[in-house]
């Protein structure tokens, strides 16, 4: 076996761009609650990431059926008093596009 | 969050979970790698543990806080308990990773890992030739490793392929990542051999030169740029050729938890061979303590154990100072900063290594990673008391 778990390089992080599809979370990811680590974290081939309360709110909207602009709208209409956070979510969702978490 | 209020003299606060828990479930192989990362000894090692004591291990560790669980070896498929321990884990709410050479699968074992809630498989090619695979393997596995690459992504598993790269096999690079779309890989993990157990031994023989290395990584940034978004392509960095150690483990004792066919608990793969260490095992110790308050956990936690010029460093909690066995293999002390730095004043005894590697030729026999060579290869005790 070799050592999976020391440090990797990742090359090129230019990624497509988002597309205007439905998004869905990328295969062999998933989000679960830890109540060790008092937040959510998504789950990857050999990878862990804590998820921020607002990352883990987007990335449990996404379904792979709503699109970017859908899973704003989503979340405008159940936070209406965060404003208009079309951008942030977007700007969000291209990082996780770009990191391969969505698909 | 942890919970307040009571308190528990076990508990240090500063120490964080443990994320990874690597159970190495057996040593027994049917391949005889040349660069495995198991103990050159480990034909000498304690009874390998049972069902019922890798299922409390599992419920132990993921109470602790560990995420992910990574079902290793040897080759795990030995185990012919391997889908019970893989639904514990899926009922515990690990994410489970197998890391296997492909002997042991077919087609319905990969379904019966599938329905006991396996997560992800990574499968290890010794190269992306058939000849060669099988000549570095110690047998003909090859064409089996491809039938069950298949097997496993017709499963529905993410699939990574693990290249274990080295002198003999640099060269088709190309090939390796030809091969890696052709079966559909999800990511391919390039890794260069790192330089401990039967690896170690074989350095001489495997070592590639800078420009083997150098060239590859050329054909890695090739590959990564075309297929970006389709094929995640890792390439884990030969550290010999670096100015900087790696940041071992992320830290001594900091995410990483290993667990030996035997029970031994370490912080890293090689760490067994350290002096001066007990190592707990996790028959007599619960993994709360072992994690928290065993002196060989604790040993190399935080900056306090460094020397310079690791101590007065400000690159320290970037990496660590590296990976403590290496400081050991190289230097005899495990507390010396890892030689792979520039910094530190022995770093010629890694040029060196290089060199002599160089100077080697394919005439040398690589000593293969098997039982007999096992028990003949392991130091006795006189051997390392004798003054030479």
């Amino acid at each position: 076996m070799s050592d999976a778990y020391e440090k990797k390089i990742e090359y090129a992080t230019d990624y497509k761009p988002l597309h205007d599809g439905p998004l869905k979370l990328a295969r062999g990811h998933r989000i679960q609650y830890e109540t060790v680590q008092g937040c959510d974290v998504l789950l990857y081939p050999e990878g862990v990431v804590q998820l921020s309360e607002s990352a883990a709110m987007i990335l449990k909207t996404v379904d792979g059926q709503k699109t970017a602009t859908d899973i704003a709208t989503a979340l405008m209409a159940q936070f209406p008093e965060a404003g208009d956070i079309s951008g942030d979510v977007k700007s969000f969702l291209e990082v996780a596009h770009a990191r391969g978490w969505i698909a | 969050m942890h919970e307040g209020g009571s308190p528990d003299p076990v508990v240090m606060p500063a120490i964080k979970p443990p994320l990874w828990l690597l159970a190495e479930l057996t040593y027994a192989c049917p391949l005889q790698c040349a660069y495995c990362s198991n103990p050159v000894d480990f034909n000498g090692h304690g009874k390998t543990m049972d069902t019922e004591t890798w299922l409390r291990v599992l419920r132990d560790a993921r109470s602790m806080g560990a995420l992910q669980l990574g079902l290793s070896g040897g080759e795990p498929l030995v185990r012919q308990d391997l889908e019970t321990l893989v639904a514990e884990s899926t009922k515990l709410g690990y994410y489970s990773n197998l890391i296997t050479s492909g002997i042991g699968m077919d087609a319905a074992r990969a379904r019966s890992l599938k329905a006991a809630g396996l997560d992800h498989i990574q499968v290890s090619f010794q190269s992306s030739e058939a000849n060669q695979n099988d000549e570095i393997a110690g047998m003909r596995a090859y064409a089996h490793k491809l039938d069950m690459a298949r097997a496993v992504k017709a499963a529905g598993f993410p699939m990574v392929l693990c290249f274990v790269l080295h002198r003999d096999n640099l060269h088709r690079l190309r090939e390796m990542l030809d091969l890696a779309i052709e079966l559909e890989a999800d990511y391919v993990e390039l890794a260069t051999t790192q330089y401990y157990g039967w690896a170690l031994l074989n350095r001489d023989r495997l070592l590639p030169t800078l420009e083997q290395v150098r060239e590859a990584e050329g054909v890695a940034n090739e590959y990564q740029a075309r297929l970006k978004g389709k094929m995640d392509i890792y390439f884990v960095v030969p550290d010999y050729y670096e100015k900087r150690p790696k940041p071992c483990m992320n830290g001594w004792g900091s995410v990483f938890l290993l667990v030996t066919p035997d029970g031994t608990a370490l912080p890293c793969h090689a760490a067994r061979q350290l002096p001066g260490f007990e190592f707990p095992n996790v028959q007599t110790a619960s993994i709360k303590e072992i994690w928290q308050a065993s002196d060989a956990f604790n040993r190399f936690r935080g900056f306090g154990w460094m020397k310079e010029p690791c101590s007065s460093c400000p690159e320290k909690e970037k990496d660590f100072g590296g990976c403590r066995c290496q400081a050991f293999q190289f230097t005899g002390d495990a507390a010396a900063t890892d030689p792979v730095c520039d910094k530190s004043p022995l770093r010629h005894l890694v040029d060196e290594a290089v060199s002599s590697a160089r100077s080697t030729t394919v005439e040398k026999p690589i000593i293969f990673r098997n039982p007999k060579n096992s028990d003949r290869h392991t130091k006795k005790p006189a051997d390392m008391a004798s003054p030479t």
